[in-house]
């Protein structure tokens, strides 16, 4: 009985897993035949503009879904989500620059230096999870906000570098005492420079299938439904013995991890990074996509990152409107939002797809 | 209550689409025209967000020199477009990319990023794609290092720091100097490491270096006191004038009077809206422009510039406009130019700025020449604010 049951509503939820993974493999499917075809017959059909914004929206797709889990499934707010990015992205240039001797062969260097950012981000998780998730609502806000601010100021001064001696890091400049024929990879203030470029869209393409992968299967798993027991309601939850910390930390330091590897897969993209790229707002620009894509909805997040990311380069090339395009953003994100509450007009997409009154709520 | 939510809806979306409609279509020249050759110029560098100011600067002082140029009717045309990059390095890529768009076959020339960030990001791209690059005012060495194709027009940071330092042991001021600078800021961080460093080898006495993390600060009686317990009486302040600003302010409330000495990022201080110039009296800058210069050429830019945005231009826009001057008169002096793609252009664009016997006068320096990196050489000039205006020193 109970395993009818089971299967039951797994298939429902699942079937929503697979179109997810139906719309990002059709997607990347699509602009690779493009981009064939472009090759082919020499017409543009991806702008050059489009095609370096491929791998930036893969990262922040990842970014959306991964936040998605913490404030849509478990149902605490983070303001923080870029200081988990920044760990990865800085963690992911420093690994992938010490492994570029030992292994010669890109993507494997990428996979590894996405893993070393994805477990730095998960120590992050961890550290700012252990203490903090005790808390509820906005005192948990501000302290991830309050980390996001602190991982930005540390690698504001932090100084890594490598000579024959070996590895060196340090906090100030004084303290550096690197060789003179050695590399320094993070400078201070500076950042990161002449990383070597290693993203593709491809990897992209990738961890956004293993972050769907991972987040789906947790949510529709047996600790998914403890997770959004204690969203629902946390006194019930924990009355029937569900461990509120440990689902929690489980549902924070997956999300921190996830971000940890597109912050890596981003550093990557780039030949220069600093760390006050990851900033408040930054947290709040994925925060935007997730509430905007609707919370809990992993659908929504994905496709609200990916339209949200790329307008403001799209509008671009509207000639002079490239002047207000700050501004035609903004009023796109109020039109997004009066849109998606609206209920005169869910009704009436309700009317034109009747099917959807059943899916709507299982993004 | 669901009639005014669907109005307020409409009236969002009227806005939006009433904002693209008012908008048309930029107009581009393009292509060759009465038998001068038209090389594009993609200019990239914040026009909105936190750094607006210098974006804007370095937009609209190129924009008087590409008026000036092709008003000329000379051998080569430029047609000129800016991009919006807000500072960020990731920005700026696509920035770069849109102007790729923008440009398709015709010769291309990239005209920035105003900020170091962003343009060390970018000129690795145009490093990869061999399109020249020439920044007005990114000035940390990374820019250039390892890049043939990328040029700069104002100094090096820690070349700044190494000519300030000189400046002050030929000069003989200063016998205990305090630094006080954002650590938090490339720029700034550049000139000061380099500055303490070379005060150290020519026997100049640093007796406090004093941070703060980022130039919202407001407060910076902790480092003035610092400073000023040291016994320092010279200040070098290698930041910008907003925080410059608040420091000159808080060191007269606390009746501390040293010499205060600042890099190029101090000007534009005494156009700010509601300073009290007296405060910057006897202050001591490296700047490159001086806008009450008496020379024609600087009189009618500022001129110019005063009439169309109507402020002073600072160092910023000199430097965009020396930057539109320095390319075309390299495109006048190759041959065979017609024919050439980016890439064509890139190479004999190289070949020319180091070629040894190129220079450029501009508003910023005379006979103004490129070293291999990429750095220019010009003389450094050290301004006194005397009366509200600069003296040169």
């Amino acid at each position: 009985m109970e395993k009818r049951l089971n299967g039951k509503r797994l298939s429902k939820a699942s079937r929503s897993g697979f179109i997810n993974y139906g719309i990002v493999i059709a997607a990347f499917a699509l602009i690779q035949i493009l981009l064939v075809v472009q090759k082919l017959l020499g017409v543009t059909l991806v702008s050059n503009s489009l095609q370096s914004l491929l791998v930036p929206t893969c990262c922040y797709i990842v970014m959306a879904v991964s936040l998605n889990l913490t404030v849509g499934i478990l149902g605490e707010l983070s303001l923080g989500h870029a200081g988990f990015m920044s760990l990865g992205a800085f963690s992911g240039i420093v690994a992938s620059f010490l492994l570029a001797d030992v292994i010669p062969f890109a993507p494997l260097r990428l996979a590894l230096s996405m893993i070393v950012g994805a477990a730095f981000g998960a120590v992050g998780g961890v550290i700012v999870g252990v203490p903090v998730l005790r808390l509820q609502g906005d005192y948990l806000a501000i302290v991830t906000l309050a980390f996001g601010q602190i991982i930005k100021n540390i690698i504001m001064v932090l100084y890594v570098g490598v000579d024959e001696k070996g590895f060196h890091i340090a906090a100030s400049s004084e303290r550096f005492n690197l060789a003179e024929d050695g590399t320094a990879i993070i400078k201070g203030p500076m950042g990161a420079v002449g990383v070597t470029k290693l993203a593709s869209f491809t990897a992209g393409f990738v961890l956004i299938l293993i972050t769907l992968v991972v987040v789906q299967n947790l949510v529709n798993s047996r600790s998914g439904r403890a997770i959004m027991a204690l969203r629902d309601n946390r006194i019930a939850a924990e009355s029937v013995g569900i461990n509120t910390t440990k689902y929690k930390l489980m549902a924070f330091v997956t999300s921190a991890a996830l971000a940890g590897a597109a912050g890596a897969l981003f550093g990557l993209n780039y030949s220069s990074t600093v760390a006050s790229k990851f900033d408040f707002n930054a947290s709040i620009l994925v925060l935007v996509f997730v509430v905007l894509g609707g919370l809990g909805s992993i659908r929504g997040s994905i496709i609200a990152a990916a339209l949200l990311y790329v307008l403001p380069e799209l509008l671009r090339q509207f000639g002079d409107i490239a002047d207000y395009r700050m501004l035609v953003y903004a009023i796109v994100l109020i039109l997004v939002m009066l849109a998606t509450n609206n209920d005169q007009l869910k009704a009436l997409v309700g009317r034109i797809i009747p099917k959807r009154k059943g899916a709507a709520s299982h993004g | 209550m669901k009639k005014k939510n669907l109005a307020a809806l409409l009236m969002a979306g009227a806005l939006c689409f009433g904002l693209l409609a008012g908008c048309s279509n930029g107009n581009n020249p393009g292509g060759n025209s009465g038998g001068a050759v038209t090389i594009k110029v993609g200019g990239i560098g914040p026009i909105t967000g936190d750094l607006a100011q210098y974006g804007t600067a370095t937009e609209w002082g190129a924009e008087i020199a590409v008026e000036e140029i092709n008003a000329k009717n000379g051998p080569v045309k430029l047609d000129y477009r800016f991009e919006d990059d807000t500072g960020v390095a990731d920005t700026a890529v696509s920035a770069y990319n849109s102007l790729k768009d923008w440009a398709k076959d015709a010769p291309l020339v990239i005209y920035g990023c105003t900020t170091t960030a962003p343009c060390v990001a970018v000129a690795s791209e145009t490093f990869a794609d061999r399109y020249f690059q020439l920044t007005p005012s990114a000035s940390s060495p990374d820019v250039t290092a390892n890049k043939d194709n990328a040029f700069q027009m104002c100094f090096t940071d820690p070349g700044q720091g190494v000519a300030a330092a000189e400046y002050l042991k030929n000069a003989g001021l200063g016998t205990k100097i305090g630094v006080i600078y954002n650590n938090g800021d490339a720029y700034s961080t550049g000139i000061a490491n380099a500055f303490i460093a070379k005060a150290k080898e020519v026997g100049l006495e640093v007796v406090a270096t004093q941070t703060y993390p980022d130039d919202k600060t407001t407060d910076y009686t902790v480092q003035l006191n610092a400073c000023k317990d040291a016994g320092a009486d010279l200040v070098f302040l290698p930041i910008y004038y907003t925080p410059a600003s608040l420091i000159l302010a808080q060191a007269k409330q606390m009746s501390y009077a040293p010499i205060f000495f600042g890099g190029d990022g101090m000007d534009g201080m005494l156009d700010m809206e509601g300073f009290d110039k007296s405060l910057a009296e006897g202050l001591l800058l490296m700047t490159p422009f001086n806008a009450s210069g008496t020379d024609e050429r600087t009189k009618s830019f500022v001129e110019k510039y005063q009439e169309a945005h109507g402020i002073l231009p600072n160092q910023f826009a000199a430097d965009g406009y020396d930057c539109m001057y320095a390319i075309y008169e390299a495109c006048c002096k190759i041959d065979g130019i017609a024919d050439m793609d980016s890439q064509k252009l890139c190479d004999a664009l190289i070949a020319m700025f180091t070629g040894g016997d190129f220079s450029v006068d501009g508003l910023t320096g005379t006979s103004m020449k490129w070293l291999e990196s990429g750095e220019i050489s010009k003389a450094p000039v050290v301004v006194k604010v005397e009366g509200g205006v600069y003296v040169t020193q």
